[in-house]
């Protein structure tokens, strides 16, 4: 099994998702600087989180114009198990790799703190060892994860299943309330229409290990390797 | 020649930055302000001297990279 971490520039969780990806595959991921344009064979592919280009003119805008991200859309279009957080999330839809886009937190604050999430579907490559309607804690760490798409598109989603998470309470109460940043619908995590591409705000990465308060984010990862093995 | 392109949020999508700036100016006492948005002026100094050729390309531009068309409008002025 193998795995790469797409590394930018101002990316600052690499080590974590390399970590995390070490864990659940027992092999140490490739590590691939933004400027190659090739990638190795691999099965799974993070784009991790951090502020890729200091997040100028948009987050994720530079990044997902780097050779490297050529690379990795025409992967991810081969059906390759693809994976962006936080900023990763960011660079996918600037890239064109999923529908939407990550806009300033409502609050206008970063926000820094565990958060409840509910899994949606549980039927992806990313998510099939929870079960569907399942609470999970991750920690969350960004300035600008207030997810939007137009009516039509959410609707789309919604429609095919492909809204993976949502942030909710303990109890898994999905309201204005519960919604940690102003997403449109409490929207965390959605996949991509061939349901090969996931993009989360939140860090399964951060959850792997009893050090980290809790290990929530493992299934995460362990659900990738089985689905791609 | 010089391209002056502006980038806004388009109407529909909220704009929370926008909505900070005109808290604080009602702060101010600057009551009579009924809304505020908040965007972006980048200004590209370009070869050439065909008006219609640097258009077209600063348009691919906004729409390549410095405008996210799911959430922004963007318009252009040549100088």
């Amino acid at each position: 099994m193998k795995s790469a971490v797409i590394l930018f520039p101002g990316i600052n969780r690499e080590n974590d998702a390399i970590a995390a990806l070490k864990q659940a595959t027992g092999t140490e991921p490739t590590l691939v600087w933004h400027g190659d344009t090739e990638l190795p064979k691999t099965d799974i592919i993070m784009v991790p989180g951090g502020f890729s280009y200091g997040d100028y003119l948009r987050c994720g805008a530079m990044a997902a114009k780097s050779p490297i991200m050529r690379a990795v859309a025409e992967r991810a279009k081969q059906g390759v198990t693809t994976i962006g957080v936080c900023n990763g999330f960011q660079i996918l839809t600037e890239a064109g790799l999923l529908p939407g886009a990550l806009m300033r937190n409502a609050s206008l604050k970063f926000i820094c703190k565990n958060t409840h999430l509910k899994v949606e579907n549980a039927e992806t490559r990313f998510t099939n060892l929870y079960s569907a309607g399942e609470i999970v804690e991750y920690p969350v760490a960004h300035h600008d994860g207030n997810y939007f798409a137009d009516s039509d598109t959410l609707d789309r989603l919604e429609g095919e299943g492909r809204v993976v998470l949502r942030y909710c309470d303990v109890d898994g109460k999905v309201d204005p309330a519960t919604n940690l940043n102003g997403s449109q619908r409490n929207i965390a995590g959605i996949i991509n229409e061939a349901g090969n591409v996931l993009g989360m705000m939140p860090h399964p990465e951060n959850a792997i290990d009893p050090l980290h308060g809790g290990t929530d984010g493992r299934n995460l990862f362990k659900s990738m390797v089985e689905a791609a093995s | 020649m010089k391209a002056r392109v502006h980038v806004t949020l388009k109407n529909g999508v909220l704009d929370p930055q926008g909505k900070a700036v005109h808290h604080a100016l009602q702060g101010l006492g600057f009551d009579g302000v009924n809304d505020v948005r908040q965007g972006k002026f980048i200004e590209l100094e370009l070869d050439g001297t065909d008006a219609a050729k640097a258009e077209a390309e600063v348009k691919e531009m906004c729409e390549k990279l410095l405008a996210n068309t799911v959430i922004e409008d963007y318009s252009i002025e040549l100088a």
